[in-house]
């Protein structure tokens, strides 16, 4: 596991190696907060991510994770949500 | 639009991608000239498999032509239909954003899908685990891809789907996109594409047991030869653009290839009943849907399937019909290789530009065999005024279709 956790710079990688980037999209502008439908991923791509984010980072990703977190930030931090060590009891 | 059963359906844009020409200049330079585009295999090694040649395209740099957001989703077929699309859709001069999108659909012929793609996730499958296996390939593998990404790619939502009938696929195609234009869609991008190279592929097409062994390009695919011994396959086809001629007028479209006049199609009865086989209905019911005669014919683009016995039963079909070398006969596909369903569809753009320039393409490296009683076009192009060309397909299992494409006046 990478010490620095999941970060932007990681997804937009992932992003970029699965799904490609649409024409119309900057992905080094300021996108965390940017819906992904609005930077040209759909269902399929958002899948397609989250099946290499779960290879890449040992995790297993909930259904429901790619269709909640809307946003790189909120899809980051489910990831990193499941990277952290569980807190002891 | 209203639905009219007789209106004429022109062919108004062109995109070919060709193992002997990229791009419809090329092609047809390449064509015209008896330039052939056989050779051994370079996608994958073929040396542990008993055919070893096919008609390769090189030179299609995907991502120079495409966004990038298609590449991962893509099969090499599907990036070659889409180029293919852009091209007929710059060709013909239109721009599909300023179309309504229900007035546009697509009906595309298929044989294989996307099987280099689906080869590459099978492997995953099996050599890493489901996990590694790509979200695309739910539909990049799939016979309908090219004609849902050509409609996504544009913007076209009218009438679409996807015919299967191997090489007469070509043809069935542009015959169901002719009923849809006549059933009140303005316009349809048609045509055939299959580029399956790969060692899956080659497995499926080397079952037909109808490949041709022969290392030599020159001498692989020789229909109607006295040494025919089979086919070497290909990659490639041709998208076209149909449209009803009223609104090609209306809009200025900067030509019109041809009309597609006539179609027949018909299903050979079992071997072992004796009877004869249909593609002579086929080419009957095709001139009389034309409302023409066999002396209206200018020019055949014949099957070829280069087996013996299927090249004297087409043989005998366009003798019978036309009478003894009653008309020429071409067979360009053995520059090319057979296309499978891409074969028909670039057939269908080679009658069109041999109705503009008035050029029969030639059927290189081929002696006719002395058998058949058909006037094959040889090593040398002809020149000729030709008003109307009749294209043959015939597909694996009994397909048989034949279509009338003829000269039209904007």
């Amino acid at each position: 596991m990478p010490a620095t956790g999941f970060t932007l710079e990681a997804l937009k990688r992932i992003l970029l190696e699965g799904a490609g980037a649409s024409e119309e999209v900057d992905l080094d502008g300021d996108i965390l907060d940017v819906e992904f439908d609005a930077l040209g991923y759909e269902s399929l791509a958002l899948l397609e991510t989250g099946g290499r984010i779960e290879r890449e980072f040992g995790i297993a990703l909930d259904d429901s994770a790619l269709t909640v977190a809307r946003t790189p930030r909120a899809l980051i931090d489910v990831v990193n949500a499941h990277l952290s060590p569980t807190p002891a009891a | 639009m209203a639905a009219r059963s007789d209106a004429k359906v022109v062919v108004t844009g062109l995109g070919i991608a060709a193992p002997n020409g990229l791009g419809t200049a090329d092609y047809w330079a390449a064509t015209r000239a008896g330039v052939h585009g056989i050779g051994r295999i370079a996608r994958f090694d073929p040396a542990s498999y008993p055919a070893t040649l096919a008609g390769e395209i090189d030179g299609f740099a995907a991502q120079d032509l495409l966004p990038s957001r298609l590449i991962p989703q893509t099969d090499r077929v599907t990036r070659l239909a889409l180029v293919s699309t852009d091209w007929a859709f710059a060709d013909a001069g239109v721009r599909p954003e300023e179309f309504p999108e229900f007035d546009m659909g697509v009906v595309t012929a298929s044989s294989s899908g996307g099987f280099e793609f689906g080869q590459g996730e099978l492997q995953n499958l099996w050599s890493r685990g489901g996990a590694y296996v790509s979200a695309y390939q739910s539909f990049a593998w799939f016979y309908a891809v090219n004609s849902g990404q050509i409609s996504i790619r544009n913007g076209m939502r009218g009438p679409s789907g996807v015919v299967v009938s191997d090489q007469a696929g070509g043809l069935d195609a542009v015959a169901q996109a002719r009923r849809q234009i006549r059933k009140g869609t303005r316009l349809v991008v048609s045509g055939g594409m299959d580029a399956s190279i790969c060692p899956w592929g080659w497995v499926g097409l080397l079952a037909s047991r109808r490949l041709s062994t022969s290392t030599d390009p020159q001498r692989a695919y020789l229909p109607f030869d006295g040494a025919a011994h089979g086919h070497v396959p290909g990659e490639g086809g041709a998208l076209l653009v149909l449209e009803d001629l009223d609104s090609a007028r209306e809009r200025g479209a900067p030509q019109v290839y041809g009309e597609i006049a006539g179609y027949g199609a018909t299903f050979d009865p079992a071997p072992e009943t004796g009877r004869e086989p249909c593609l002579r209905k086929a080419i009957e019911v095709a001139l009389d849907d034309a409302g023409i005669g066999p002396q209206d014919v200018d020019v055949v683009f014949a099957d070829g399937a280069a087996v013996p016995e299927l090249d004297r039963i087409e043989a005998e079909a366009v003798s019978k019909v036309f009478g003894p070398r009653g008309v020429p006969v071409t067979v360009p596909k053995a520059m090319t290789g057979r296309l499978c369903s891409g074969a028909a569809a670039l057939d269908l753009a080679t009658a069109c530009l041999a109705i503009r320039d008035g050029v029969i393409p030639p059927t290189p490296h081929v002696t006719p065999g002395d058998d058949y009683d058909i006037d094959l076009v040889g090593a040398q192009p002809r020149t000729a005024p030709i008003r109307t060309a009749l294209v043959l397909a015939r597909g694996y299992g009994g397909f048989n279709s034949a279509l009338v494409v003829r000269a039209c006046g904007l």
